[in-house]
């Protein structure tokens, strides 16, 4: 198994305007994802999973340590890594066409094989025959199956998605997690998926990591030797529950001492 | 049936009905309607209800005028004609000033701050106030008229294109830096897309005031325009021209508001039902 992303002894401090000092975001995580590897990353929120992402994306520089992508350092943004973002952050002024060549347009396509390789997503997705439809006209569900048909078109080596079920009622995010299974089995990527529910990690990866309280750091990794493919049933068996009872106390573990400090 | 038929078009009826009221009102000052009526009860107290021709045209002795004017002697052509193209010019001018420098002002957070003050004490300045200034600078010729109008119909137009930009939600911009837009390629495709109901606010507004630059600008030197046309009929007390040529810059700047408006609705398709009464 090759390593496809390599974070190494990441950390980051962003000016705190408040404190008139520095906020230690994230501090010394070390992480490596295997190609074709779905990794999940949980913990509390404000730990630093979305900076994290960032970083990882080239978005934010790291003030300390190196990411590598395919042994590649990654210092800015670039087409082998596309980011599905937690909030719907389509363009509303284009339709959803236009929305998954963005991408495309930017690195330079031509429009015409542009429109070509967005159809073939589009369908992979579900919106066939929405194609002009604008974002206001779909349903949250159906946005983020735009987003990740916008990020998937770039054929990225590895996939960010940061919380991208978080707004959606249950029903559309269990759908959305098998859905989101198939299309990644069928494509054969990497992912680097950011939630902070503790199911949707379990459900959709291989390995489940912990980031503890902030600063974030890698407070335990857990493999999810669970078969493949698997069905929304797996939620109800009772090795998932295990897993599940695991990753809680350990984000538990994360969260008393929060709770004591403010209460 | 009666009532669906009425509430479809409620808010014309209503508006139709309140300019009726008002262009009644308005001819029963003029022609003395209402003193001859109120004479028994109120005696000659009355008569401060009768306004003498020379400060009120009645609206069915402006039409009559406007009529003539335009589709007899064709004598008001001329004037339109010259002021149409200071409008289109001062506007051209002030939109491709304007709107570029707006915009950039508005990406570069230093340039932002530079202009920012700037920006304010344009606002805040009485343009119209500037007129004895332009005057001595440029004269009375069609330069110092257009400048005139420029200088109105800049302001908002460079304050939206400011103010646009300023306001664009980040995740677009950080969507844009995540899939390594060019910075060209951010501006033609976040920036002024995201800029455009902004900028269009910004020519409506511009509109009205363009038409005040008209007039004013047009205050000194004797030629042709509208607002030349308003000044010397006013000052040889021609009333009723006065309200012609006013009634012509009114309906010249509805005209052009509804084409903005239209172009507005054109151009936002992608809004959620914009709401026809804005
Ligand atoms: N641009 C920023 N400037 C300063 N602090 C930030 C910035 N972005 C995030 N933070 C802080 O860094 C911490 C981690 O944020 P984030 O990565 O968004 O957490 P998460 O995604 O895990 O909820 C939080 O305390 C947040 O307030
Ligand atoms: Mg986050």
């Amino acid at each position: 198994m090759t390593i496809k992303l390599e974070a190494h002894r990441i950390g980051l401090e962003y000016g705190d305007p408040e404190s008139d000092g520095r906020l230690v975001a994230l501090n010394d995580v070390s992480l490596s994802i295997h190609e074709n590897e779905f990794v999940s990353i949980v913990g509390p929120s404000g730990c630093g999973k979305t900076t994290f992402l960032s970083i990882v994306d080239g978005l934010i520089r790291a003030t300390a340590g190196q990411i590598l992508l395919g042994g590649t350092p990654v210092s800015e943004p670039g087409p082998d890594r596309a980011v599905v973002f937690q909030d719907s952050s389509l363009l509303p002024w284009r339709t959803v066409l236009g929305n998954v060549v963005f991408g495309l347009e930017c690195i330079g396509v031509r429009p015409s094989e542009a429109r070509e390789r967005a159809a073939h997503y589009i369908e992979m997705v579900g919106l066939r025959g929405f194609e002009n439809r604008y974002s206001y006209q779909l349903s949250g569900g159906m946005q983020q199956r735009v987003n990740l048909a916008r990020a998937l078109v770039m054929d990225p080596q590895i996939l960010l998605m940061d919380e991208p079920f978080a707004a959606l009622d249950a029903q559309t995010r269990e759908l959305m997690q098998e859905e989101l299974l198939n299309i990644w089995q069928a494509s054969g990527k990497t992912v680097l998926f950011i939630t902070h529910q503790i199911d949707e990690a379990i459900f959709l990866s291989d390995r489940v990591i912990v980031f503890s309280a902030r600063p974030g750091r890698v407070k335990e990794s857990v493999d999810i030797e669970l078969d493949r493919p698997r069905s929304l049933k797996l939620k109800r068996d009772p090795r998932f529950h295990a897993y599940e009872d695991r990753i809680w106390s350990l984000i538990q573990e994360e969260e008393k001492p929060r709770a004591k400090a403010a209460g | 049936m009666l009532r669906e038929s009425y509430l479809a078009c409620e808010r014309g009826i209503l508006g139709a009905l309140a300019m009726a009221v008002f262009l009644v009102a308005w001819e029963g000052l003029a022609r003395g309607w209402w003193a001859d009526l109120l004479q028994p009860a109120l005696g000659t107290a009355a008569n401060v209800l009768r306004i003498r021709p020379i400060f009120l045209a009645s609206p069915s002795a402006i039409a009559e005028m406007a009529f003539q004017m335009y589709f007899v002697t064709g004598e008001i052509w001329p004037h339109l004609g010259l002021s149409a193209f200071e409008f289109v010019v001062g506007f051209l001018i002030a939109a491709s000033i304007g709107i570029p420098l707006g915009l950039v002002a508005g990406r570069y957070r230093l340039l932002s701050y530079a202009v920012e003050p700037l920006l304010a004490a344009l606002n805040a300045t009485p343009q119209v106030a500037l007129l004895p200034l332009v005057v001595l600078w440029m004269g009375t010729g069609l330069p110092a008229r257009i400048f005139i109008i420029v200088l109105l119909m800049i302001v908002p137009i460079l304050i939206n294109s400011h103010a646009a930009v300023r306001t664009i939600d980040p995740k677009w911009l950080r969507l844009a830096r995540s899939f390594s837009a060019s910075e060209w390629r951010l501006f033609r495709t976040i920036v002024l897309p995201a800029a455009v109901p902004f900028l269009l606010a910004g020519v409506r507004l511009a509109i009205g005031r363009g038409m005040i630059g008209i007039v004013v600008g047009e205050i000194y030197g004797s030629a042709v325009g509208v607002g030349v046309m308003i000044n010397q009929a006013g000052s040889t007390f021609q009333t009723t021209r006065v309200f012609v040529g006013i009634l012509t810059i009114v309906v010249a700047g509805l005209v052009l508001s509804e084409v903005v408006r239209r172009i507005e609705r054109r151009v936002e398709v992608w809004r959620p039902s914009t709401s026809a009464d804005s």
